[in-house]
């Protein structure tokens, strides 16, 4: 049997490949991109980047239709956006094997809140698988494809950013695998696919049988399974939570969930009727806890363990301490060790385009509503120049309703309002926000940020680029010509490491009443390998120490040797540029006032 | 109940974004898994590719559960940055050991007043744990003729405090870069091997 050592994501994506998935379509989002990126490089199959989750999920529901295995991936805040189809996909069911694959971000590493995702399975009443590692998730996708066909229902299989990102070893070959349903075909149905109200109250009632089936379906799961041990502790749990009570527990009795929507409530009333002491530990919210309650059992589980924050082994080892399931011998809490509180926020790569954009921002004292993507990380000192980020597409409607609102109230603030955004955001859901802008009179100065990719989550194509996701060559959308088709009147290209120019247009922009479109065009940097001729040094002989170089916030930037002493004056440090990493764009050398800084001589 | 804590290897790879923290952990899990061990490996990356920390938590046994380690439970601390070698001290077990590259990178946000870089973080180091391997593995690459060879030189360090065999690992550096720079970065990971 071949072994590999596989993410989670890389586990999905050769699992839906052996299990005869042929269509994918998702947006990058953290942790959930390399599922599709993975999928997209085996022979045979279609994946796309769509523009958006919502997007993306109805191009999955229009290829199930035709009885196709289809996967759609997303990250936890992805599926507020393509919620309103999953909710009627829930009534109209599928004929194809259709899975969701939700990534949540607990401990939000890369994420704007850490909301659990269990819950929309809930809330649409759709099957939840949650594996625990990679090779589960693997198992898991062609399961999950299986109750999606077999329960005419799309089947959510939710993972976590500790098993997205985590590697662990996979069996890697397809055998045993039950043989791929040929697709029939799309079949006209009109009381199933169109949900007008006549048809959609005959779904309704199809929903809940269909529940009440998985109800039995879901205690015959092997993903769900009793772990016999000690019968003084028993543990119900999911997810990586799992794994984290095996380590900390190994002697207690588990209840292993692989599938947690529906729970298999006499699975759960056997366990508990069993064990003295039952406990729930899972990640989030108190999800499986609540249901278990709700069934009348006594059991414990958020009052030990926290229900913020991705869990640890320490956190779980923390809270069966708590609890008093001991003699226990938990780590010694060894301190953290002086200076390690040193930040080290991540930020803007040297040679980054928002550099110059965010520098000119921050002189203007406006107000700017920011989107979600790389720049966002403008926000930490010394940039600091946006103060808003919401959701993606957010930038333009918020900064329409800020500008909107001080005009109505008369309020006294002479703040120019700028809204930020990047190409792929834009294409995600600012295309709506601008027309709104647009057809509401708005006066909001909206910048959008074309670096050329879809920057935040690696380099994914994007409507913008002129490639698919497979590497085809395609139209790339003309961002001028878009906004102007919407109905703006102002829009023009500026160039960000133009300093000045920037600084002279965003003044120019606050200038005129009325909406504008400014495109910031420069590739993103991780696009090019470094010109070794572009690289700039630091002229000690003209450097005065007096750090202006350094409020660019540039990683390549540092401060170097101490300036000889001259007298009355304080120890300073000449700055210094770091020749390995330095794209050369040239920033520092327009905010040197000393001109000690230039390209390399000859 | 009790927990035996004894069994698993745990190593704590840790640098900044950029460094090839990833690479390295993950040559590691392979020379783990071909050497028969069950292997989990554990990254943090997204935000961290932009300048931030990187951590990777590797760990192999007969059976391993949990990808990530726990606090004061890693045998092995490898870092590719001197201030981040301070950071993550506190994952070390007693008698564990820290391999630590002497680079300073100096965070811009330090130059924004947001705290001061650890001056003497070899002291701390030395004050809290038995025998660290220091090593300025970033002029020795150079002087090998690659900056990125840092990583392949740390691991060489490693090598001669795991128990994994020296032929897996160098079958796995072989097979994991470019044909041209094969003998280089086995020439590195020899050199690192060498240091104590």
């Amino acid at each position: 049997m071949e072994k590999q050592i596989l993410s989670g994501n890389e586990a999905v994506a050769l699992g839906a490949f052996q299990a005869g998935v042929k269509m994918a379509s998702a947006y990058p989002g953290t942790p959930s991109t390399e599922i599709l990126q993975n999928f997209a490089t085996y022979d045979g199959v279609y994946a796309e980047w769509a523009p958006n989750e919502k997007v993306a999920l109805e191009v999955a529901i229009g290829s199930a239709m035709t009885g196709v295995r289809t996967l759609f991936t997303t990250k936890h805040v992805g599926l507020n956006v393509a919620a309103d189809p999953l909710m009627t996909l829930a009534y109209t069911g599928i004929p194809g094997g259709l899975l969701m694959v939700c990534a949540d971000d607990p401990g939000m590493h890369s994420s704007q809140n850490e909301q659990d995702n269990r819950y929309y399975a809930r809330f649409a009443k759709i099957p939840m698988l949650e594996p625990s590692d990679s090779q589960e998730a693997k198992a898991m996708v062609e399961a999950g494809l299986l109750l999606s066909e077999q329960h005419d229902t799309p089947t959510l299989l939710r993972m976590t950013t500790r098993v997205c990102h985590a590697k662990g070893i996979v069996a890697v070959d397809a055998q045993n695998q039950a043989a791929i349903p040929k697709a029939e075909g799309f079949t006209r149905d009109l009381k199933k696919f169109v949900m007008i109200p006549a048809f959609a109250k005959q779904r309704h009632p199809l929903v809940l049988e269909r529940e009440a089936r998985l109800a039995e379906v879901t205690e015959a799961s092997p993903f769900n399974r009793i772990e016999w041990n000690d019968l003084s502790i028993g543990v119900i749990t999911s997810g990586i939570a799992y794994q984290y009570v095996k380590e900390i527990l190994p002697d207690a009795s588990v209840l292993k969930l692989g599938m947690t929507f529906p729970l298999p409530k006499k699975m759960i009333q056997a366990f508990a009727a069993k064990v003295d002491r039952l406990f729930v530990v899972e990640e989030l919210e108190p999800y499986i806890e609540e249901e278990i309650r709700i069934m009348g059992l006594a059991v414990e589980g958020k009052v030990f363990f926290p229900r913020l924050d991705e869990l640890s082994p320490d956190a779980v080892a923390a809270g069966f301490a708590k609890a008093g399931v001991l003699p226990f011998d938990l780590p010694p809490a060894a301190e953290k060790a002086p200076g390690s509180e040193m930040p080290r926020p991540p930020l803007l790569c040297a040679g980054c385009p928002h550099r110059g954009l965010f520098y000119a921002l921050n002189k203007m004292k406006a107000i700017v509503h920011s989107d979600i993507g790389c720049y966002t990380l403008s926000v930490l000192p010394p940039l600091q120049s946006i103060d808003s980020t919401l959701c993606m597409g957010a930038s333009i409607s918020m900064a329409h309703g800020t500008a909107k609102a001080m005009a109505q109230a008369g309020l006294e603030d002479k703040r120019p309002v700028f809204a930020a955004i990047g190409d792929s955001t834009f294409f995600h859901s600012g295309i709506t926000s601008l027309l709104d802008v647009i057809y509401n009179r708005g006066n909001v100065n909206v910048i959008i940020m074309d670096n050329r990719i879809t920057a935040m989550t690696g380099g994914q194509q994007n409507p913008g680029t002129g490639r698919t996701l497979q590497m085809e060559e395609t139209i790339a959308v003309d961002i001028i010509e878009l906004v102007k088709a919407l109905g703006v009147q102002r829009a023009r290209e500026i160039d960000p490491f133009d300093l000045q120019g920037t600084l002279a247009a965003l003044k120019e922009e606050i200038d005129h009443d009325g909406p504008s479109v400014l495109v910031t065009k420069r590739p993103c940097i991780q696009l090019f390998r470094q010109d070794p001729k572009a690289v700039r040094v630091v002229d000690t002989d003209a450097c005065i120490g007096c750090k202006m170089c350094l409020k660019l916030g540039c990683p390549s930037i540092s401060q170097g040797a101490i300036i000889p002493d001259e007298e009355g004056k304080k120890e300073r440090r000449y700055s210094s540029i770091d020749a390995a990493t330095c794209y050369g764009c040239a920033l520092c050398e327009q905010v040197c006032k000393q001109n000690a800084i230039s390209v390399v001589a000859g | 109940m009790t927990r035996d804590k004894t069994k698993t290897t745990n190593v704590l790879v840790v640098g900044t974004g950029g460094q090839g923290v990833i690479t390295a952990s993950e040559i590691l899990s392979d020379v783990a898994m071909l050497s028969g061990f069950d292997t989990k490996k554990s990254e943090i990356h997204g935000m961290s590719q932009r300048g931030g920390v990187v951590t990777s938590h590797v760990r192999y046994s007969e059976t391993v559960y949990s990808p990530m380690i726990m606090e004061g439970e890693a045998d092995i601390l490898l870092s590719f940055e001197l201030a981040e070698t301070v950071r993550w001290l506190h994952f070390l077990q007693p008698d564990g050991r820290v391999i630590s590259n002497r680079q300073r990178i100096i965070p811009p946000a330090i130059y924004a007043g947001m705290g001061s870089y650890p001056e003497d973080a070899e002291n701390v180091i030395r004050q809290r744990t038995t025998d660290p391997i220091f090593v300025d593995a970033l002029p020795l690459a150079e002087t090998l003729g690659n900056p990125r060879l840092v990583n392949t030189i740390l691991l060489g360090i490693a090598s001669t405090l795991l128990d994994l065999p020296l032929d897996q690992w160098t079958a796995v550096i072989a097979r994991r870069v470019p044909a041209t720079f094969k003998a280089l970065n086995l020439e590195a990971f020899e050199k690192g091997r060498g240091i104590q």
